[in-house]
C-alpha cells in the first residue's frame, strides 16, 4: 500500500516559558519536536508496514529548512522519504491556506508517484492546537476522514479499513474506503523511537521542494490568501494570588478555610 | 463564500445532538450567541441549526434558552452523524440562507466538522474558543480585566462588529484573538463549559423553517457500523459547582478513593490532572485541562496537582481555587484563592469533618 504521513514540527510547548516581564514568549533554546500526534500516525503507518512489507511510506511536511531535522526522525523510525515543502510564500499560512499547500505536495506526489491509499495525520498540533488541518486536507483531496482515531484495521485486499472514532463518552466503529485521510490520537498506539539501522541508513532520503516545485497555486496559499487573521495576541494575566490558610494543625487549616468560605457566602 | 460581506445576517448555532438529545454546549452557545447579536443590531437574529433525522421535538427547546429561529435540516441519512452528509447540508444550507456568523460546540464532531465546512466554503475558522466579542468596547473591557494586552490602539466607538475569537496557544502560555475579515460566514468553534446558558423560558417559541434537504446514499462514503456509548459513570465536569481534582501527588489509584469520599461530601465531581489519567489511575472522562475539559465550577480543589500551564488553562476561571500542595513553591499557589501547604492525606479528612460544622 502507499501512505502518506503528515506531520509538523512545533516547539516543544512544555518548554516554553514567558518573560515576567515583557510577557513575551520566550522561545529560544526551546526544543523543537515531532508533533506527539504525527508520530502517532506515523506509528500507525509503520505498524501497517509490519504487516504488509510492500508499504511504502512517504512522510510530508511544511516548514523551515531546520524542520528536515524532523523528518530525519521519522526516516529513522522506519519511514521510507519524505518530502518538505519550504518557501517563504508559504509562510504565515492559517490552516486554510496550509491545507492548499499541503494538498499541492499531495498532487505533486500523485503526479510522480502515482495514487496514495491512505494519508495519516495527528489529531492535532500542540503549537495551534486546532485539529483542522487533516479535514481541511480531506476536502481538497475529495477523502472521506474520520478524525480521532484510536483503533485502525485494514481489509485483506487493502481497500476497506474499519476505525474505531472516539468520542466523549464512548466511541463510533467505522467503516470507509480508500483512499481516505485518518487523524490519529496518542491512544491508538506507542510510537516506536528511532533505530540505529535507520539513522544510518544512507539510502533514504528527505526532498525538499519549493512552492515552484509542487506547482503550489500562489494565490491561495501564505499570509494574504488566509481567511483568518491574528487581531491581537498576548499573554493572560496571572489570576490574582490569594493566600495561605493559616493555622498550625491541619485542624485549624481546615476550620479556617470553611470559616472563611462561610463568612464569604461561598457556601 | 461570496466577499459581499454585507448580505451575510444572524448568527447561526450548530445545535448539535446526539441519538435526540442537545449537547449542553449548544444550550451555551446559543446564550451566547444572544449576547453578541444585541452587540451588532436589533435585527440579528440568533438562529439553531438542527440536524439529525426526527427531531423535530428538539426546536422548542432552542427557543426556550433563547433561540429566535430554527432551521431544521432532516433525512434519513442524517441519522447519526457523519462527516460527508453534515458537510453536504450545513454547507448547502450556508450558501442560501447566508449567516454572517457560525458557532459550533468544540466536541469530537464539532471539531471535526467545522474544518470541513470552512475548507468547502473557503472561509475562516478559528478553534476551541474561550471568548467571543462583536464590540471593540467590550473587547476591551474584556482586554483590559483579564489580559496583559495594551488596549490604547484600540477605539471604543469603532463601528468594528466583526467576530473577534479569542483562543489559548502554545499550550496556554498565548492567547490570541483571530478575525476573519474578508470572508463570510465567521465561523468558531467553542469549547464547552465556557460559556453560559440563558435562564430557560418555558413556552417560549420562534419560527421554524424546514429546510429541503438534498442527500443520496453515495454522497456518504462512511458507514457507522456501531455507536458505542461507554459504560463508564457520566462525569458532568462542565456542569458541577464543585469540583475535587486530584494529581500525581495522590502516589496511585488509590488516592482516588479518597478523593470520591471528599467529592462526594462536598457535593461535587471528582477531576484529575492529565498525569494521573496516563498513569491508568483514572479515565481520560474527569481530566481537566488543556487536553481535558474547561471547568469552572464555584469551587475548585487541587488537591496534588503542581499547576502545570496545561492544568491551569482548564480550570483557572474557576470562581474560587483551593490548593493543597506539599510544595510551597508549586506553581498552583499562583492562582490559588486558599493555598494550604501540606499532605493532602492530613488536609482533606480535616476538611470534610470541618465542612458539616
Ligand atoms: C500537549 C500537552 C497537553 C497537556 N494537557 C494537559 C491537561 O489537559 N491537563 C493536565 O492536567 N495536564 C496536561 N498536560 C500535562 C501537564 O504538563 C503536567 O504534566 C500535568 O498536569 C502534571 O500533573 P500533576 O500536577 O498531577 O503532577 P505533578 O506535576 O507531578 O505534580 C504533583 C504535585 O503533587 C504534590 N504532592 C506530592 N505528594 C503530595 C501529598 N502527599 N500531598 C500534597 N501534595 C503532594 C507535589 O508537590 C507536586 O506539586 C499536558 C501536557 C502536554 C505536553
Amino acid at each position: 500500500m502507499k501512505v502518506i504521513v503528515c506531520a509538523k514540527q512545533v516547539p516543544d510547548t512544555n518548554e516554553i516559558k514567558i518573560n515576567p516581564e515583557t510577557g513575551a514568549l520566550i522561545r529560544d533554546g526551546v526544543p523543537s519536536i515531532l508533533n506527539p500526534d504525527d508520530a502517532n500516525a506515523l506509528e500507525e503507518a509503520l505498524k501497517l508496514k509490519d504487516q504488509r512489507p510492500d508499504t511504502h511510506i512517504t512522510v510530508i511536511s511544511m516548514g523551515p529548512p531546520q524542520a528536515t531535522d524532523m523528518l530525519f526522525e521519522c526516516l529513522a523510525m522506519g519511514a521510507d522519504e519524505a518530502i518538505l515543502l519550504s518557501d517563504r510564500a508559504v509562510g504565515g499560512s492559517d490552516t486554510f491556506a496550509t491545507s492548499n499547500a499541503l494538498s499541492a505536495v499531495i498532487d505533486k506526489y500523485v503526479k510522480e508517484f502515482g495514487p496514495y491509499d491512505i494519508i495519516f495525520g495527528g489529531r492535532q498540533a500542540i503549537d495551534g492546537d486546532t485539529a483542522q488541518v487533516g479535514p481541511q486536507i480531506a476536502e481538497k483531496q475529495h477523502l472521506p476522514q474520520v478524525t480521532y482515531v484510536v483503533d485502525f484495521q485494514v481489509s485483506e485486499d487493502g481497500k476497506t479499513v474499519t476505525v474505531k472514532r472516539q468520542l466523549e463518552d464512548g466511541y463510533e466503529v467505522i467503516e470507509v474506503n480508500t483512499p481516505c485521510m485518518l487523524t490519529c490520537t496518542k491512544e491508538l498506539n506507542e510510537p516506536r523511537y528511532m533505530s540505529m539501522k535507520g539513522i544510518f541508513n544512507k539510502d533514504k532520503k528527505i526532498t525538499v521542494w519549493n512552492a515552484a516545485d509542487c506547482e503550489v497555486d500562489l494565490t491561495v496559499v501564505g499570509l494574504k490568501a488566509s481567511p483568518t487573521n491574528v487581531f491581537r495576541s498576548f499573554t493572560p494575566r496571572p489570576k490574582g494570588k490569594g493566600s495561605m490558610v493559616a493555622g498550625d494543625t491541619e485542624a485549624e487549616i481546615a476550620a479556617n478555610l470553611i470559616a472563611s468560605f462561610k463568612e464569604k457566602h461561598i457556601i | 463564500m461570496s466577499t459581499n460581506l454585507a448580505d451575510y445576517k444572524n448568527i447561526w448555532v450548530f445545535a448539535e445532538q446526539r441519538q435526540g438529545k442537545i449537547m449542553g454546549v449548544a444550550l451555551e452557545l446559543i446564550g451566547e450567541a444572544t449576547k453578541l447579536a444585541k452587540d451588532i443590531d436589533d435585527e440579528t437574529k440568533v438562529c439553531a441549526v438542527l440536524v439529525g433525522n426526527g427531531i423535530d421535538h428538539l426546536a422548542q427547546e432552542c427557543f426556550e434558552y433563547g433561540a429566535d429561529m430554527v432551521y431544521m435540516l432532516q433525512h434519513p441519512l442524517l441519522e447519526n452523524f457523519t462527516t460527508d452528509a453534515y458537510a453536504k447540508v450545513m454547507t448547502e444550507a450556508m450558501e442560501e440562507y447566508k449567516p454572517d456568523i457560525v458557532l459550533y460546540g468544540a466536541t469530537h464532531i464539532g471539531r471535526d466538522l467545522a474544518p470541513r465546512i470552512a475548507a468547502r466554503a473557503h472561509t475562516g475558522l478559528t478553534a476551541d474558543c474561550t471568548h467571543l466579542d462583536v464590540s471593540v468596547a467590550k473587547y476591551i473591557e474584556f482586554a483590559k480585566a483579564n489580559t496583559t494586552l495594551d488596549t490604547s490602539t484600540l477605539d471604543p466607538n469603532s463601528p468594528d462588529k466583526g467576530l473577534k475569537m479569542t483562543r489559548p496557544a502554545f499550550g496556554g502560555n498565548l492567547m490570541a484573538t483571530i478575525i476573519s475579515p474578508r470572508t463570510r460566514p465567521q465561523m468558531a468553534t467553542v469549547r464547552p463549559g465556557v460559556m453560559s446558558k440563558n435562564e430557560r423560558v418555558e413556552g417560549r417559541t420562534g419560527e421554524v423553517v424546514n429546510v429541503a434537504v438534498k442527500l443520496e446514499e453515495a454522497d456518504v462514503r462512511t458507514k457507522v457500523l456501531e455507536i458505542v456509548k461507554e459504560a463508564k459513570e457520566m462525569v458532568s465536569l462542565t456542569d458541577a459547582d464543585i469540583i475535587c481534582s486530584g494529581g500525581r501527588g495522590l502516589g496511585g489509584p488509590e488516592g482516588f478513593e479518597l478523593i470520591k469520599a471528599f467529592a462526594d461530601k462536598v457535593g461535587g465531581v471528582v477531576g484529575s490532572s492529565r498525569a494521573c489519567v496516563d498513569n491508568g489511575w483514572i479515565d481520560h472522562a474527569h481530566q481537566v485541562g488543556q487536553t481535558g475539559t474547561t471547568v469552572k465550577p464555584q469551587i475548585y480543589f487541587a488537591c496534588g496537582i503542581s499547576g502545570a500551564i496545561q492544568h491551569l488553562a482548564g480550570m483557572q476561571n474557576s470562581d474560587i481555587i483551593v490548593a493543597i500542595n506539599k510544595d510551597p513553591d508549586a506553581p498552583i499557589f499562583e492562582v490559588a484563592d486558599y493555598g494550604i501547604v501540606g499532605d493532602l492525606y492530613k488536609v482533606i479528612p480535616q476538611i470534610m469533618e470541618a465542612w458539616d460544622k
